[in-house]
C-alpha cells in the first residue's frame, strides 16, 4: 500500500518540459504514417483521375494517331449517354436481378454460418472464401463449361423441360445476372456474416417471450441489428457488380454488354478516349448518386 | 390485471428434461398459487433455470404437462404463452431506445396507442424521463429495471424472473430487492424468482422450493424450511446446519432422544422426521449458546464440548468454531453484544441449545451414497458454504442474516 502510493507520489521520470523538436515530431507522426498511403493515392488514384477527367472533355475529333486537342467538349457526355443508355440501363438492372438473387441465398447462408453452423463455422466460411484463390477469370471462364450447350446443367434442364429443346443458358441475360451472382456473393455474404455473428440469440429469445412470432422476431431483432452488414454487403456486390464486364464478356453476346463492355472497346478497340472517359464519369457519377440516395435511406450511421 | 383468470395457478405435472443422456429436471411436480412471490432455489446445475424455461415456451419438456390455470400450455409456442420473463442477461433490444424496449409486447399484440401505458411502467420503476435513452446508455440497475418494465407492462399471468439480480453488486441488490418486493405487492402478479442465492429467495419470497439435482427437497415458507429443513442438503444449503452422527435410543412423552459421540441430546417429537435407526441430529450455528464453564449450562438443555479453533468477526455477530472430541467443527454464531472475553482460541468450551432448537433426519447409512450427502458429512459441517451456495454465504453478511431470519 504505502509502496504503491509512494508510486503514485513520485513525480514522472520523463523530463516534464520535452525539447520542442521533439514535441513537433510528435504532431508530425500521424501525417508521417499518413504519407506512403497518400502518395500512393495521389500518384494512382488522383493524379489519373484528373487525366481521366481531362479526357472526356478533349475534342471527339481527335485521335491517338493525330493527338487530341483539349477543347472543354462538355457535349461528350450527352453524346455519350445517347449513343449507350441502353448499355447503363442494363447495367443497373442486371446488378440489381443479381443483387435480388444473391440477397436470397446470401442473407440465410451467412445466418447459418453465423448461428447455426456450431463448430463447422469456420469450414464453412473458408468455403466462402476459397473461390477467390483462383482468378476471377478462370472463374467466370468454368461457369462458361458449366453453363455450355451441351452440358450437363443444360441437358438437365432439357430433360425436365424447363428449357426448350433449343433452349440455352450461354449467351444468354441469365447467364451473365448467374455470373455476376456468383462472382459478388462472398464481398455481400462476409459482411453480413460478421453482423449476424454478433447477434445473440437470447435477443430472439427474448422477443418469442413478448409476442414476437418468428417472422416478426426476423423483422424486428434479427433484420434490424443485422442491418450494418446488410448495407456495407450491398454496397461492396453493387458497385463492382455495376461496372465488371467480364461476366457480359465471357458469358454473353453484345446483346447483353454492360457499360463496362463499352468503356473497355472505347479505350482498347474504338480508341475513342473522350467518350470512354465520359461514359466512366457517367458511370461513377451514377453510382455515387446511388450509393447517397441508399445511405441516406437505410441510416448511416452504423456505416460511415 | 388484465385478464384475471379465477385459478391462474400454475401447475407443473410430473415434468422431466432431459438432454441427450443428462437429466436437467426429473418427473417434477410443483403449484405455484396465483399471486405468491414464489422462489426456486438451487445451485448451478439444480434445474431451475430448465424448469423456468420450460414455463416460458422456450423449453419443451421431454415428459409431463405445464398448466396454468386449467389450460394446458405444454406444447404453446413462446409467444402465445400469458406469460414473461426477465432474463438473466436482461436482453434488452439494442437497437431499440427505452420507449420501444418497453412497448415491444405491447406492439406485438397490434395495441397501438402504447406512449402512456409505457410512461405509467416507467414511473413504476422509477425510470421516467428514460424513454429515449438507449440500453448501452444505462447502468446495470437500470437495464434490469427496464427488463422488468418490458416484461410487466404486458400484465401476464405469470412473470418468470431468472436470476434478475444476479449481475448486480451488493448494494444494489438489496435495493432491487425491496424493489421487486413491492411491485410485485403493487401488481398482484405471480412472480417466480429463480435464484441460486439463499438469503434472497428466503428474503422475498412467501414460497422457497429447494431443488436439487433435477428435484425439489424441499417447498415451504421460508422461516418453515429454515426451522425445520426437510433433509441434510436443505439444512446446509439454506443457511448452515450442525449436524451430529447419532443413533435414536428411545423417546419420552414429548421427546425423542437420541445418543452421538457419548452425548444424549432430546429433541421434541414433532421435530423429528425419523425416530428409529442412524440419523442426524441438527441445530443451527445462531440457536448454539457458549458457556467456557460446563457446570454452568442450564437443566434440560443440549450440550457438546470442545475446542475453540477459530473466532471469526464480522461486525454484528462473531462466528466461533468449536471442535468437538471426535474432530468435527461445529459452527456458533453470537451476536456481538457482550463478547464474553474468556473465549479465545484453544480454550475448553461447552455449546448447549434448547432441545425445540434441534431437529433429526433421517441417515443413510451407506456411505458416499449421493453429493449432498458426502456434504454433510460432519467434518464439512461448519463449511455449509463448501456444498453449493458460494458467494451468498460471503464474509460479513450471513450472520446477521441469519438471525433475522430467525
Amino acid at each position: 500500500m504505502t509502496a504503491l502510493a509512494h508510486l503514485g507520489g513520485t513525480p514522472p521520470t520523463t523530463p516534464a518540459a520535452p525539447a520542442p523538436d521533439r514535441r513537433r515530431r510528435h504532431r508530425l507522426l500521424p501525417y508521417l504514417l499518413l504519407l506512403p498511403g497518400a502518395a500512393w493515392l495521389l500518384v494512382f488514384f488522383a493524379l489519373p483521375l484528373l487525366q481521366l477527367a481531362a479526357a472526356s472533355l478533349y475534342d471527339p475529333a481527335g485521335s491517338l494517331s493525330t493527338g487530341y486537342a483539349m477543347t472543354w467538349a462538355v457535349g461528350n457526355y450527352p453524346d455519350a449517354l445517347q449513343a449507350y443508355w441502353p448499355q447503363f440501363l442494363r447495367s443497373f438492372l442486371y446488378s440489381a436481378i443479381a443483387l435480388v438473387l444473391a440477397l436470397l441465398m446470401g442473407y440465410p447462408l451467412a445466418y447459418a454460418i453465423a448461428q447455426k453452423a456450431g463448430r463447422w463455422k469456420n469450414l464453412l466460411l473458408v468455403a466462402v472464401v476459397a473461390p477467390m484463390f483462383t482468378s476471377f477469370l478462370v472463374r467466370t471462364l468454368a461457369w462458361k463449361t458449366i453453363l455450355s450447350d451441351n452440358g450437363a446443367l443444360v441437358g438437365l434442364l432439357r430433360d425436365v423441360h424447363l428449357l426448350g429443346p433449343d433452349g440455352r443458358l450461354l449467351a444468354t441475360p441469365v447467364a451473365v445476372v448467374l455470373g455476376l451472382t456468383y462472382n459478388f456473393l462472398p464481398f455481400l455474404v462476409l459482411p453480413l456474416y460478421a453482423s449476424l455473428e454478433r447477434l445473440d440469440p437470447r435477443l430472439l429469445e427474448a422477443a418469442s417471450d413478448l409476442y414476437a412470432n418468428p417472422l416478426r422476431a426476423f423483422g424486428r431483432v434479427t433484420l434490424p441489428l443485422s442491418m450494418p452488414g446488410l448495407i456495407a454487403g450491398t454496397l461492396l456486390f453493387f458497385i463492382p457488380a455495376t461496372g465488371d464486364y467480364i461476366n457480359a464478356e465471357l458469358l454473353g453476346t453484345p446483346n447483353e454488354y454492360m457499360i463496362g463492355n463499352v468503356i473497355d472497346s472505347a479505350f482498347l478497340v474504338r480508341l475513342d478516349y473522350p467518350q470512354g472517359a465520359a461514359l466512366s464519369f457517367l458511370l461513377m457519377a451514377a453510382i455515387l448518386a446511388i450509393v447517397f440516395t441508399y445511405l441516406r435511406r437505410a441510416g448511416t450511421e452504423e456505416v460511415l | 390485471m388484465a385478464q384475471e383468470a379465477p385459478a391462474g395457478d400454475l401447475r407443473l405435472a410430473d415434468v422431466t428434461k432431459r438432454f441427450g443422456v443428462f437429466t436437467a429436471v426429473d418427473d417434477l411436480s410443483l403449484t405455484v398459487p396465483q399471486g405468491s412471490f414464489f422462489a426456486l432455489l438451487g445451485a448451478s446445475g439444480c434445474g431451475k433455470t430448465t424448469t423456468l424455461r420450460m414455463i416460458a415456451g422456450l423449453e419443451a419438456p421431454t415428459s409431463g404437462r405445464v398448466l396454468l390455470g386449467d389450460r394446458d400450455i405444454t406444447g404453446l409456442r413462446p409467444y402465445k404463452r400469458p406469460v414473461n420473463t426477465v432474463f438473466q442477461s436482461y436482453a434488452l433490444f439494442p437497437h431499440l431506445d427505452i420507449h420501444e424496449n418497453v412497448a415491444f409486447g405491447l406492439r406485438r399484440r397490434g395495441i397501438r396507442k402504447v406512449g402512456e401505458q409505457v410512461e405509467r411502467m416507467l414511473a413504476l420503476v422509477q425510470l421516467d424521463g428514460y424513454g429515449r435513452r438507449r440500453p448501452a446508455q444505462l447502468s446495470g440497475g437500470q437495464q434490469q429495471r427496464v427488463a422488468l418494465a418490458r416484461a410487466l407492462i404486458n400484465h401476464p399471468q405469470m412473470l418468470l424472473l431468472d436470476e434478475p439480480l444476479g449481475a448486480l453488486d451488493l448494494k444494489l441488490r438489496r435495493q432491487m430487492q425491496i424493489e421487486l418486493k413491492r411491485i410485485q405487492a403493487e401488481v398482484g402478479i405471480t412472480f417466480l424468482h429463480v435464484t441460486h442465492d439463499q438469503e434472497e429467495a428466503m428474503w422475498m419470497a412467501d414460497t422457497v422450493a429447494v431443488m436439487n439435482a433435477g428435484r425439489i427437497e424441499q417447498l415451504g415458507a421460508p422461516a418453515d424450511i429454515y426451522e425445520y429443513p426437510a433433509s441434510p442438503f436443505v439444512a446446509n444449503f439454506l443457511g448452515q446446519s450442525n449436524l451430529i452422527e447419532a443413533e435414536v435410543s428411545g423417546h419420552d412423552a414429548d421427546d425423542l432422544l437420541v445418543t452421538g459421540h457419548g452425548y444424549r441430546f432430546a429433541t421434541p417429537l414433532e421435530r423429528a422426521r425419523s425416530r428409529q435407526g442412524p440419523v442426524w441430529l441438527g441445530v443451527r450455528p445462531e440457536k448454539l449458546h457458549l458457556v467456557a464453564d460446563r457446570t454452568r449450562v442450564p437443566d434440560g438443555r443440549n450440550a457438546v464440548s470442545g475446542v475453540l479453533t477459530d473466532i471469526c468477526y464480522a461486525g454484528v455477530s462473531t462466528e466461533f468454531l468449536l471442535r468437538t472430541a471426535w474432530g468435527q467443527e461445529m459452527s456458533v454464531f453470537t451476536a456481538n453484544n457482550d463478547p464474553d472475553a474468556r473465549l479465545v482460541p484453544g480454550v475448553e468450551v461447552t455449546a448447549h441449545w434448547h432441545p425445540r432448537h434441534s431437529f433429526v433426519l433421517p441417515r443413510d447409512d451407506s456411505a458416499g451414497d449421493d453429493a449432498d450427502g458426502s456434504a454433510t458429512r460432519p467434518g464439512a459441517t461448519g463449511g455449509g458454504r463448501a456444498d453449493g451456495s458460494p458467494a451468498d454465504g460471503g464474509v460479513g453478511v450471513p450472520p446477521q442474516r441469519l438471525e433475522a431470519a430467525t
